[in-house]
């Protein structure tokens, strides 16, 4: 097991597989900026599936595949010198099958004869150690606003794209405002959250738009499924070209949700007796700048505003118990309700086949919310391998000429 | 006003219906396109000419291969299940639920309050081209089927599951010689179970039901499945006459909606598009770039030849080999010098009896008394039947007979794959010794009779389907899964525009790759082998036998007789016997040979097995279907050994509890209760509670609490809370405890002590799902390390319900509780020690059953243990194993308790002689996705065997009988070699 040292800093590329596409551009800048060298992995190639199949045992799910197929294909490409890469990986430390993603990836380095290639665990609970690699306070701080930017550029851009004239005039305004807010990582600049974003929704906002209706789709699940465009086939891509209007909640949420389970553990078993204090006082901090987010938005008056996320935690109180924090856990039930709540009665549930959290959380939880929100429309969507778009894309239509259904059947 | 045209293209039928002005239905159409949709479109088109020619009208396209020919067209689309739902509310308004069983979909609508239409998930058969497949396992036509079912006497249970477990399920049945009748309407009942499971997702299927689809209006056995299943009476079960069109019918009332009107001149233009369409996906190579490779390929394999001997001129001895397969049955008969005299390979067309009887008689009548058969051995599923039959002289393992045959053509063979009809099997072979066995399991089914069906489903023989895929020019890449998946593989090629040949190459493919990266899964070329031989009627495809050579990058040897190797291997080890006398039945004895079979449930036991029994002429009995061997020896069993499966479950059956004052408590014996119940037993009877554990599941409790499982792919012990749930309630209890538990025991043996998610949540599934309106249920997330903790929720949870006591009254049921899960816990590990001591002393060989604590429910293992009791095998559990010092080492997170336990075992079997493990699975657990390769890794670094069973719904033990009997088989020959070492020395 190679670690990664203070010295492979200079002379090593980490890979990072991609995520979040915007966000991740962030994280690529202030990595650099503390000193690294980072790539982020875009590839789609067809054979990272078959990499993934060929070392990551079948049954596991369908994320690892991905991730881990993306990296072995990366460096089975040429593209990067063999002794002078590392990747990175984050390892989540719950119950779920996630936190051993790391391992699998070890594994499948060993058989696809990498094993010198260092693996930096990016985790918040200290399973794993890194000497070379650390999160220093400033990244962190950093890391915090670009992720709050993040999700508020998809929430924008979202509002926008389905309905921009010009074709491509949103992903103009996005494309600069990744560019600007980089800019702004070189100094303090970023932290001016309420200028940047005042000036951010303008910007939106002068893009020309229809007026037109559109049904509006929201997108939950799995972490990687739902925000992975190479996991989920360009969902959102896929939904605006049919018509449809995304709605996706911020990656915040989720950040905040493991927060939250820390408290909820010290609350329900005594245990995290060290970090729950500090957890506590990190998630307030992260909810003060969202309702402050959610503040300027509502003021400004031209978009929708999503919920904060003690509106979000408690929406499922009565549906699911807090302990359930395996996965995306009882966050992934609120997320639903949220939508509906907003609305938004269309949903796109997005897991990978045989997901076990998912099982409890989101089909477990179906019956429950159809009980209580009778308009509510979900597709549960499965992911794998060998699903084929078709499938996908068939059982979303069935959802979408569902909603167009339960409309008609409404007025009758 | 004009006409309305709908277009329904499904995934093996295309349905046309015509509505005139008065939306009186002028046409309509129902034919089979047998994945030519294009042209069979096309065709139709042309068909409506004089119809349509006069008046202008409206389109639109529906079903599951419409999508891609609308948009090629530019008509409008809609989807299919929102069709239907338009045709129902037009002509049914009454309905409240509609099912739809199409080839392959299977869809619901609920009407009735909130509207809810779902479609079966990616993983799911049960529906049309599932039923084709069963009647042709069956070996009769639809119809007849239809018929036969109606003739039934009794419904076996058939898993529901996914339809090639379903398969799995029933093969052995055949081969037991169950009566088609009674499998005609099993099957039916299974589309039945699958659809309820699948779709309901726990809502109710009540009121008035209509169903549609083509299956449904043709088969009346599975309208009266379905109508028994429902408990609907004929006033709540509706088959409109219109069912098969229904679809198309919904779809032309779409279509009115529509503002764009056309001709039947530009509806024939728009047909045209369709032709230009060419293939659009990036091919894979194709499999032989020109004519000399071929000739190349077919004389490097004609070396591998086996020879024949004239069995009219032959003089002498001869050896007879039989192998009873799961649909085929082979036999061979080979002299002195392994020359073949005769070779059959027959169907068994649903009784293996009379074709083996037939070709045997046909033996005798070539052979007179020129040729003397003086040895004969049986292998392969049907074994133990062919023995009792026709007296055989003996059973060979199906592995060791194919070893045999191998080494025979390769003696230093070391891989040897053989894709049979219906399972795949790989050995490795180490030191001339199979080392590692490789099953496919059920789900990942690519095998002979997947391309079978193909074939046929494309309106071609296998044979054909072969040769058309030798000279494909871009073979499409399909992927590797299962039947279901790789039919929208197929579907999505199709709207691509990929050609029959380049399907049929690509589905070759795809079943080399489902072997190599799902079955074997080869990480690279060297991983494998380097002397290979494959066999298998599946590698007589050439396209086959090519595609494996492609991909592995290597040549292998396929004998001419890979369709025979199980036989021929028999007939060699009777050979190698140097035995000169054979009990085989003579001629005499097989003319006057009759046998009938017959199916009862075995009384001597709670289990009630189905047993199917043989009575042949000569008055033996073949019994089948049995988990023990009562009924085969009579009462009394022949050794006890000792099983830490049934004392762990006896000790938990036999708990005591008193009436108290809080009256009665249910408990579920599920999941992680399986681990608890001694602590919550006692804890409750000490506070004053009279605790009821839920009693063994039947299957019919099981099969009522069906419509509530939230997830189809949820792993089966998950789904079987839900029967134990339902049984408490049927049992009047109305206060139920089960606990939600993220964190396990911590044992100190790993990282971390998490339960996985569904054991640790599934409460919150059962409360969300089942209907619990004058049920109590107590469900509080309990903590088992820190016991403040625990008294502080317990007495919590108590008080809120209604059972006020005391934080002194909790602590003390406590404190007795954990003494009574400690003496439960050692009493296990006692028990173990007492076995392996029992079992050196007796010099019997042990097996580790490693699984979950829950494995132990009857429903869940269906008897594996007794059926290594009855191999001779002492079976331990995996918490009978004490702690090792030495922790294994292991490269994965080690974050749940009962996995670390595994760990635990495998290290502990390593270090033991005469033992071995097998690791218990669940279907669907995705833990032990890791789990399993780290279990694995612990036991090769010792040299030792590592067996996986699957297990799930599926309530057969055939294929696994055979993996344990090989497993023994190999602890065997391990002992001989051991002996012939120390006497070396």
């Amino acid at each position: 097991m190679q670690e990664f040292t203070k010295e492979m800093r200079k002379t090593h590329t980490i890979l990072i597989p991609s995520m979040l596409p915007i966000h991740f551009q962030f994280l690529k800048r202030i990595l650099i900026n503390a000193g690294y060298k980072v790539e982020i992995l875009q590839s789609e190639d067809t054979n990272i599936i078959e990499e993934g199949l060929r070392y990551v045992h079948n049954d596991t799910c369908y994320p690892a595949l991905l991730v881990i197929g993306q990296m072995i294909q990366a460096l089975k490409s040429g593209k990067y010198d063999q002794n002078h890469v590392a990747l990175a990986i984050t390892q989540t430390g719950g119950g779920c099958r996630a936190s051993n993603y790391i391992h699998l990836l070890r594994k499948a380095l060993v058989q696809a004869g990498f094993e010198n290639v260092p693996v930096i665990s990016a985790n918040a609970s200290h399973l794993e150690k890194n000497s070379g690699f650390r999160f220093t306070t400033k990244m962190l701080w950093q890391l915090l606003f670009a992720f709050l930017y993040g999700d508020l550029l998809v929430w924008l851009r979202n509002q926008c794209q389905p309905y921009e004239i010009h074709k491509g005039d949103t992903k103009c305004v996005v494309d600069q405002w990744i560019e600007k807010l980089n800019e702004q990582f070189n100094s303090i600049q970023y932290i001016h959250l309420e200028k940047n974003l005042k000036a951010m929704i303008h910007d939106f906002s002068y893009i020309k738009r229809t007026y037109e209706k559109k049904v509006k789709v929201g997108i939950v699940g799995e972490i990687y499924m739902k925000y992975s465009p190479l996991g989920n086939n360009h969902l959102e891509e896929y939904l605006m070209s049919e018509g449809c209007e995304p709605v996706v909640s911020g990656v915040l949420d989720f950040a905040l949700y493991c927060l939250e389970n820390v408290s909820i553990d010290h609350v329900y078993y005594r245990r995290n007796k060290q970090v729950y204090g500090f957890a506590k006082i990190a998630s307030s901090y992260i909810q003060h700048l969202q309702n402050k987010a959610i503040k300027i938005l509502k003021k400004e008056g031209t978009f929708r505003y999503p919920e904060s996320f003690k509106e979000v935690k408690d929406c499922s109180i009565d549906m699911i118990d807090r302990g359930v924090k395996m996965g995306e856990g009882w966050l992934l039930t609120s997320e639903m309700v949220s939508l509906i709540r907003q609305d938004v009665n269309n949903i796109v549930c997005c897991q990978p086949f045989g997901c076990l959290p998912n099982h409890i959380v989101a089909k477990g939880m179906m019956r429950k919310i159809k009980n209580k929100y009778p308009m509510a429309n979900v597709a549960l969507i499965d992911y794998d391998p060998s699903a084929t778009k078709v499938n996908q894309e068939n059982r979303i239509k069935l959802m979408l000429s569902n909603a167009k259904f339960m409309e008609e059947f409404d007025k009758v | 006003m004009s006409y309305k045209v709908g277009i329904d293209v499904g995934s093996t039928t295309l349905k046309v219906i015509i509505l005139d002005e008065q939306n009186a239905i002028l046409y309509k159409s129902y034919e089979r396109h047998k994945s030519c949709v294009r042209e069979m479109l096309i065709k139709k088109i042309k068909e409506l000419q004089e119809i349509l020619q006069e008046n202008s009208f409206k389109v639109s396209i529906t079903g599951s291969a419409g999508l891609g020919i609308s948009q090629e067209m530019e008509l409008p689309f809609v989807q299919e299940v929102y069709a239907s739902a338009l045709a129902i509310k037009k002509y049914y308004p009454q309905t409240d639920v509609a099912i739809e069983l199409g080839g392959e979909d299977a869809k619901i609508i609920f009407l009735n309050g909130a509207l809810e239409e779902r479609m079966n998930s990616t993983c799911a058969g049960g529906t049309g081209a599932f039923i084709d497949q069963m009647a042709s396992l069956l070996n009769v036509d639809l119809k007849e089927m239809d018929e036969l079912s109606l003739q039934h006497s009794k419904i076996y249970p058939i898993a529901s599951r996914c339809g090639v477990f379903a398969k799995s399920d029933i093969q052995p049945l055949i081969n037991q010689g169950a009566r088609k009748s009674d499998l005609s309407a099993s099957i039916f009942q299974a589309v039945v179970d699958q659809c309820i499971t699948g779709l309901a997702q726990g809502r109710a299927i009540e009121g008035t039901v209509l169903f549609l689809g083509g299956p449904l209006y043709f088969l009346k056995g599975l309208q009266e499945r379905f109508k028994e299943t429902l408990q609907l009476d004929n006033n709540h079960a509706i088959f409109p006459s219109l069912s098969p069109y229904f679809i198309a019918l919904g779809s032309a009332m779409y279509a009115d909606s529509q503002k764009i009107e056309i001709t039947y001149d530009d509806l024939l233009t728009l047909s045209q598009k369709l032709l230009d369409k060419t293939s659009q996906i990036e091919g894979l190579q194709p499999l032989f770039k020109n004519e000399q490779e071929y000739v190349e390929f077919k004389e490097r394999h004609h070396t591998h030849d086996v020879a024949y001997t004239n069995i009219e001129e032959y003089y002498g001895n001869a050896w007879l080999g039989i192998d009873a397969g799961s649909t085929t049955t082979k036999l061979v008969l080979i002299d002195e010098n392994n020359h073949i005299l005769y070779e059959s390979y027959t169907n068994n067309l649903g009784n293996p009896i009379d074709v083996i009887k037939k070709e045997i008689i046909k033996i005798y009548h070539k052979i007179g008394n020129r040729i003397h058969i003086v040895h004969s051995a049986a292998t392969g599923y049907g074994e133990a039947l062919m023995l009792d039959a026709f007296q055989l002289d003996f059973g060979v393992v199906e592995t060791m007979a194919h070893y045999r045959a191998a080494k025979y053509f390769n003696p230093n063979v070391d891989f040897i794959i053989d894709i049979g009809g219906q399972d795949m099997k790989c050995f490795r072979v180490k030191n001339h010794k199979i080392d590692d066995i490789l099953l496919n399991e059920a789900c990942s089914s690519g095998c002979g009779s997947f391309l079978e069906n193909f074939a046929n489903l494309m309106g071609y023989s296998v044979k054909e389907f072969a040769k058309i895929a030798t000279f494909a020019k871009h073979p499409v890449d399909l992927g590797t899964r299962c039947t279901v998946f790789m039919n929208s593989s197929v579907k999505q090629a199709q709207k691509n525009g990929a050609s029959i040949e380049d399907i049929a190459a690509g589905l070759c493919m795809s079943v080399v790759k489902n072997a190599l990266y799902k079955v074997i899964r080869a990480k690279n070329k060297d991983d494998i082998g380097k002397e290979i031989v494959v066999q298998g009627g599946t590698f007589l495809n050439d396209s086959v036998l090519r595609s494996f050579e492609l991909e592995i990058g290597r040549n292998v040897i396929r004998p001419s007789i890979a369709h025979l190797m199980g036989a021929y291997g028999a007939a060699l080890m009777a050979k190698d016997k140097q035995e000169l006398k054979s009990s085989i039945l003579g001629l005499e004895d097989l003319e006057n040979f009759t046998h009938e079979s017959k199916s009862v449930n075995c009384g001597l036991c709670k289990n009630h097995c189905n047993l199917t029994i043989n009575t042949f002429s000569n008055h033996k009995k073949h019994i089948a279907g049995n988990k023990c061997e009562r009924p085969t020896i009579g009462r009394i069993k022949k050794e006890n050994l000792p099983n830490l499966y049934d004392y762990k479950y006896q000790y938990l059956r036999n708990l005591k509890t008193e009436k108290g004052s809080f009256g009665k408590i249910g408990i579920p014996l599920v999941l992680n209760m399986y681990e608890f119940l001694p602590f919550w037993h006692t804890f409750f009877t000490k506070l004053g509670f009279e605790v009821v554990v839920s009693k063994p599941l039947t299957k019919s409790i099981y099969a009522k609490s069906q419509q509530t499982i939230a997830s189809d792919t949820i792993c089966y012990p998950a789904k079987v809370v839900h029967g134990h749930i339902q049984t408490l309630i049927e049992d009047g209890i109305t206060t139920i405890f089960y606990p939600c538990m993220s964190y396990n025991v911590d044992e100190h043996m790993s990282d971390n002590h998490f339960n996985c998610p569904v054991v640790a949540y599934y409460p919150e599934v059962i409360q969300a799902n089942m209907k619990l309106d004058h049920i109590q249920m107590l469900s509080p997330y309990v903590y088992m390390t820190n016991q403040k903790v625990l008294v502080k929720e317990m007495r919590k949870c108590l008080t809120e319900h209604g059972y006020p006591c005391s934080s002194k009254d909790v602590k003390k049921a406590m404190d007795a509780a954990r003494i009574a899960y400690r003496e439960f816990k050692n009493k296990v590990l006692c028990e173990g020690q007492k076995a392996i001591k029992f079992a050196k002393e007796n010099n019997k060989r042990m097996i580790v059953l490693a699984g979950r604590p829950y494995h132990i429910d009857p429903m869940i293992h269906h008897g594996i243990h007794h059926l290594l009791n009855n191999l001779g095998f002492v079976v331990l559990s995996e918490d009978s194993i004490p702690k090792q010092v030495e922790m294994p080492s292991i490269h994965v997170l080690n974050q749940w308790s009962f996995h670390a336990r595994l760990y635990q075992a495998a290290q502990f079997v390593s270090k033991h002689p005469n033992m071995e493990l097998i690791q218990l699975v669940s279907f669907g657990c995705g833990i032990d996705a890791i789990t399993a390769d780290e279990v694995k890794a612990i036991l090769k670094r010792n040299q030792r065997m590592y067996t996986q069973i699957k297990i799930d719904e599926v309530d057969n033990l055939g294929a696994i009988y055979i993996r344990c009997r090989s497993l023994q088989a190999a602890m065997e020959e391990r002992e001989e070699d051991l002996c012939k070492n120390s006497q070396k020395k």
